[in-house]
């Protein structure tokens, strides 16, 4: 009996495709950033919040301490409410706020840290947005847990009582 | 007076436009490539959003710096992943992406050749 190779193969090549594809339709097509790795945190040069001075990042950062590095601005609102979680972070010895105000107005940026509290130990002043994406972020609010130099943990949106609990532990 | 025309017509087909324009190009070539990950389904190109203006900055910045596109994807790869590049780029994660198309291509032919001109012989 003649064997038929051919329309075999092509059965067998179209259920490949067809599991590939059945497989893919079950992944979730929402783009999740990754929140756990271990990455350099960039260098860059940038002017200071309420000083004309420019810093280099490298004189900021500093080994075996724990940083926290939040992208705000006056006009987010979820900023405003994350921002409480925040001033209560700062009271904690063990961890440094930096604070990365993107594309604001710097007086209504005044105006929003004098009504809600300054939880900053250093304010970056990011104009254009590009510092931000040096950093990999998305957007308002966004935050970084730094130590030894390396983001340790990325948090897309804004911090809440789950997440300051879980900072945290992490900084203890 | 004749020959401050053709002078003032000289200088504008030399002006810089040319140049300008190229750096333009590239510049939309590399937006259009990027995916603006807060959007959706839209290229940096194409959206207004916050995020995409300052992506567009950024390029714009790493073009003046004299950085080449491919040295600009390979930076926002590495800040973002592969996801960012709407034409991945050719390795293990995506090299059936790469291939399916010409092995469909492939396929398609031998099926046609079979029962077209094998048949017909």
């Amino acid at each position: 009996m003649k064997v038929k190779i051919f329309p075999i193969l092509i059965v067998i090549v179209f259920s490949i495709i067809f599991f590939i594809f059945y497989k893919g339709l079950q992944n979730s097509n929402i783009y999740i950033p990754k929140s756990e790795f271990k990455k350099d945190i960039p260098n860059f040069k940038v002017e200071i919040f309420n000083s004309s001075k420019k810093i280099n990042s490298e004189e900021i950062f500093k080994k075996n301490k724990f940083y926290l590095m939040n992208i705000w601005a006056s006009w987010c609102a979820p900023c405003r409410d994350e921002h409480p979680f925040l001033m209560s972070l700062s009271n904690q010895e063990n961890i440094e706020i930096i604070g990365l105000n993107y594309k604001d107005d710097i007086e209504k940026a005044k105006i929003f840290l004098n009504k809600f509290g300054n939880p900053y130990k250093e304010i970056f002043l990011d104009i254009d947005g590009t510092l931000a994406i040096e950093w990999g972020a998305y957007g308002v609010p966004e935050t970084f847990l730094i130590y030894d130099k390396k983001i340790i943990k990325k948090i897309t949106g804004p911090l809440n009582e789950n997440l300051l609990l879980e900072i945290k532990k992490l900084i203890r | 007076m004749k020959y401050i025309k053709y002078l003032i017509l000289l200088l504008t087909l030399c002006s810089f436009n040319s140049s300008y324009a190229f750096g333009k190009d590239l510049h939309s070539k590399i937006t259009k490539n990027l995916r603006c990950l807060i959007c959706q389904g839209q290229s940096v190109y194409d959206s207004d959003s916050e995020f995409a203006n300052s992506l567009k900055i950024l390029v714009k910045k790493k073009l003046k710096e004299g950085k080449n596109e491919k040295e600009i994807y390979s930076f926002l790869k590495e800040k973002y992943g592969q996801w960012i590049l709407y034409q991945p780029e050719f390795d293990k994660s995506t090299y059936f992406l790469w291939i399916m198309p010409v092995l469909m291509f492939l396929l398609g032919g031998a099926i046609i050749f079979k029962i077209f001109i094998i048949k017909k012989n």
